[in-house]
């Protein structure tokens, strides 16, 4: 039954896909390919690909893909439904209780301790991006003309993203 | 019923513009929902920036859920999780049918030439952004160092550094409060 299949192994991606983004590869992989064998590893590849340049979250792209590649559109649904649900009931549970538990020492104590993290965590992607990103010095210009815009001149995050595409389709 | 769709349409904005993964949506969560639509307050975007990385699943739909929650409920957060949802699906089954064969094209790849250095730029203003809110102190900005090394060079899992700095700092404050 595939669409049971889907719904599990994607419930267990959306459940165990911390910090997002790149940090799933993995997970992912080991699902679709190695347990699976729904893609070979070749045609995942093309699918990163893909779904990094297709707008949302990775592993939402994967799912929505792989479910329909699998199971048409209702694999599609169920695949995408299965890999949000985790995040989902965990961040309505966590919004009910903080709004009780935020004045705890300890919540606070924890809160203090993870931001830093945090704060590495986006440094780090933002290394590992531009390492894909500044393949030249365009690349290089655009990136450092891009940052001062957004960060000191408020230019919207949509237009920086559409403009950006204009000109990479002119420069190179 | 105007909340709940202006609720629903900004993060469809959000979903339909993150491109690259999570963060480069941060300085776009910031815009719309932080300084145009008020709903939270920077401290509180730190505090979901903190939950989303501390428990699973995509930043976009973390953030998605919390304030939809914390604006109207469950109704509001099943709401706006769908419009951050949404772009991507629709997007993705637009991709599969008709555009998969194109995936080689060269103005494609020209056109991503140009997104990533826009993306990294993005990444690197949430930072500035993120930095500049949380002032971090010596041992904070160590924290976030250590962080970078580990991710980028060792390659382990963000969820046990959190899990290590939460338990570092309930450990760190404990001794502190003992030593007053």
């Amino acid at each position: 039954m595939i669409y049971l299949k889907l719904l599990i192994s994607f419930l267990k991606i959306g459940a165990f896909s911390f910090g997002g983004g790149y940090a799933m590869i993995p997970l992912i992989r080991n699902e679709v390919v190695e347990i699976h064998g729904w893609v070979t590893t070749g045609e995942f590849i093309d699918i990163l690909a893909l779904v990094e340049m297709t707008p949302g979250p990775i592993a939402i792209n994967s799912a929505t893909f792989l479910g329909y590649k699998m199971g048409g559109i209702l694999g599609s649904v169920i695949a995408t439904i299965a890999v949000i649900l985790p995040s989902i009931i965990i961040i309505l549970i966590i919004a009910h209780f903080l709004a009780k538990f935020k004045d705890s020492k300890y919540v606070d104590w924890v809160f203090r301790g993870i931001r830093p993290v945090v704060l590495g965590l986006v440094i780090a992607a933002a290394i590992a991006i531009a390492g894909d990103a500044f393949i030249d010095i365009k690349g290089f210009i655009i990136g450092a003309l891009w940052f001062y815009l957004i960060s000191f001149k408020r230019l919207h995050p949509i237009p920086a993203i559409v403009l950006a595409g204009a000109i990479g389709a002119i420069i190179y | 019923m105007r909340l709940l769709f202006e609720m629903f349409m900004t993060f469809f904005k959000v979903g339909a513009f993150t491109i690259g993964g999570g963060y480069a949506m941060i300085p776009l969560i910031q815009v719309e929902i932080v300084e145009k639509k008020e709903w939270l307050t920077e401290e509180e975007f730190m505090d979901i920036l903190v939950i989303a990385e501390a428990t699973p699943g995509p930043v976009v739909i973390n953030t998605s859920t919390y304030v939809g929650y914390k604006l109207m409920g469950l109704k509001g957060a099943l709401l706006t999780t769908l419009g951050a949802v949404l772009p991507s699906f629709v997007i993705m089954l637009i991709i599969v049918n008709f555009l998969w064969q194109y995936r080689y094209n060269p103005l494609v790849e020209k056109v991503f030439l140009g997104i990533r250095p826009a993306v990294a730029a993005l990444i690197s203003s949430a930072v500035y952004k993120i930095f500049k809110q949380m002032r971090p102190n010596r041992i904070g900005i160590l924290q976030a160092i250590i962080t970078v090394i580990i991710i980028l060079v060792f390659h382990i899992s963000p969820a046990y550094i959190i899990i290590a700095a939460a338990m570092g700092a309930i450990l760190y404050f404990k001794r502190r409060e003992q030593d007053i």
